[in-house]
């Protein structure tokens, strides 16, 4: 369409604001996400990383500014009683836009009455109504992929939260999303179960999906991200590779953030 | 001493048994209607929408909080006069029951329904799926298993409470005890039999509850948390 496809934004947040009530959590986030980017969003507790990411998948509904998905902005405009300008959402177009954009969960939130495999192929038969042979085909891929064929008929109270989280990865990698939020992915786990899990987004990394990452390892986070989001105030304080945001950052606000998470490691 | 003589009322079994049949009819058509029509008043309080959930908030609260009596006497003697149709001891039986039973399930779902996770919701509509198909697929079959116990304390209570339907002359188990008593002249051993029916037919309901619970909870989660 318009110029060189690779160059044009995935994802375009213009003038981001979420508020709760009095709480303004978000104040105005600007980003553009390019095909292939790995975002990793740090910021310290309350700092709105997950409603940022709740935002782009329409779990909230952002209180302003507007969201561009491949160039196209979800939402219409509309115009108040007053004269201004507010956007509304159709739950039917939030719908088939929540298919494209896969989340994963820090509570894993699997469907604890369907086995491993069941859940994996949950949106694959119910959204994308495919025949089930075709879904039971395609979440054994899935399975496959985060290593967990062999548990496909158990039932996620049977698994560790390891394979809970990996069996969520590959309910979300099923519908084919053009974009992967984590929200958190390894915080819920023992530390021993936490490598397996990142193992698996490395590896989706790897393979060149865009993805945004909430993270509390920063360690982590300097291996996964091609860029770093530091978030206080409601706003993008600080961004930049990791290598700039995590061992050279400019801002105080990021030195003092980064100061008190001294336990990670390179 | 009293002579027990159970002979006249094992020669007139077939009285008692159409009794119970009848009682079963009544307990078995109130929780064939009342548990969908309660789901339907759940999910009608749920909307939020005035229109719905308002009828049906007051449907349920006027059931829950009248006796099943004088339900019974109501939909048997005035229901027929309001909209002159002939009620029989059944229909107005099965129509008390049925809704009154409506009104209980329609708690209990709403209850299960709530007391399901918001994660639970927010995984079924990140993988795109609409709200109707989150409740049904996602929502609604953990909280019937969570309210299966509910259910069978409901299903056992309503067998006794069906014992009402005597007064409106429904051939029911406890009906029929009475007129076997009274033409046997034995109302103790015709009682005692009557009440051996009710706890051999409840007794084996609870029994089977509690399997049915025990596998649910093998099969993953469990029923109640
Ligand atoms: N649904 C909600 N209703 C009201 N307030 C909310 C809601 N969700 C989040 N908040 C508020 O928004 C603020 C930011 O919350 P958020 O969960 O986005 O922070 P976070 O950066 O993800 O924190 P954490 O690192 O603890 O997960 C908090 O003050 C929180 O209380
Ligand atoms: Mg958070």
């Amino acid at each position: 369409m318009n110029g060189n496809p690779d160059m044009r934004a995935l994802l375009r947040v213009g003038g981001l604001e979420k508020r709760f009530g009095e709480n303004a959590v978000l104040r105005g986030i600007d980003l553009e996400v390019t095909a292939g980017d790995r975002i990793a969003i740090i910021g310290a507790s309350g700092s709105g990383k997950s409603t940022l990411l709740r935002c782009l998948n329409f779990m909230e509904l952002p209180t302003a500014g507007r969201i561009e998905l491949d160039g196209v902005a979800v939402g219409s405009e509309r115009r108040r009683g007053d004269g201004s300008i507010e956007r509304v959402y159709a739950e039917a177009e939030l719908t088939r836009l929540r298919r494209r954009i896969g989340m994963v969960f820090q509570q894993f939130n699997l469907f604890p009455h369907m086995t491993a495999i069941g859940n994996v192929m949950e949106g694959l038969r119910t959204v994308l109504r495919r025949p089930a042979a075709e879904a039971r085909a395609r979440a054994l891929v899935e399975l496959t992929r985060v290593g967990l064929a062999d548990k496909a008929e158990e039932y996620p109270a049977r698994l560790s939260g390891g394979q809970k989280q990996r069996v969520a990865i590959a309910r979300a990698l099923a519908l084919d999303p053009e974009i992967l939020l984590f929200d958190e992915p390894t915080s819920s786990l023992d530390p021993e179960l936490v490598g397996e899990v990142l193992a698996v987004i490395r590896s989706l990394a790897e393979e060149g999906r865009t993805m945004l990452l909430v993270t509390h390892e920063l360690g982590f986070a300097y291996h996964f991200a091609s860029r770093v989001l530091f978030l206080a105030d409601g706003v993008i304080h600080e961004q930049g590779s990791p290598e700039e945001v995590l061992k050279h950052p400019r801002e105080a606000r990021t030195q003092a953030f980064l100061a008190r998470h001294r336990a990670f490691s390179f | 001493m009293y002579q027990w003589d159970f002979a006249p009322v094992l020669a007139n079994f077939d009285l008692l048994a159409l009794g119970l049949l009848n009682t079963f009819a009544v307990t078995g058509t109130a929780l064939a209607f009342g548990v969908p029509l309660g789901l339907a008043l759940a999910l009608a309080r749920l909307t939020g929408k005035p229109l719905l959930a308002w009828p049906a908030g007051l449907l349920i609260e006027v059931f829950r909080t009248t006796p099943p009596l004088v339900q019974l006497f109501w939909f048997f003697f005035a229901l027929p006069i309001l909209i002159r149709v002939e009620m029989t001891p059944f229909m107005a039986a099965a129509a008390t029951f049925s809704i009154q039973s409506a009104a209980f399930f329609a708690e209990v779902f709403r209850g299960g329904i709530v007391s399901i996770e918001r994660g639970q919701w927010e995984a079924g509509r990140a993988i795109g799926m609409t709200h109707s198909q989150a409740m049904r697929r996602i929502i609604l079959p953990q909280a019937v298993k969570r309210m299966i116990p509910a259910f069978m304390e409901r299903a056992i209570e309503l067998m006794k409470t069906t014992t009402l339907v005597a007064v409106v002359s429904y051939a029911d188990l406890l009906y029929q005890a009475n007129e076997l008593a009274q033409k046997t002249f034995r109302p103790l051993e015709v009682l005692t039999v009557a009440a051996l029916l009710y706890f051999v037919c409840i007794f084996a309901v609870s029994l089977a509850s509690r399997a049915l619970e025990r596998r649910l909870a093998v099969s993953g989660e469990t029923t109640v948390r």
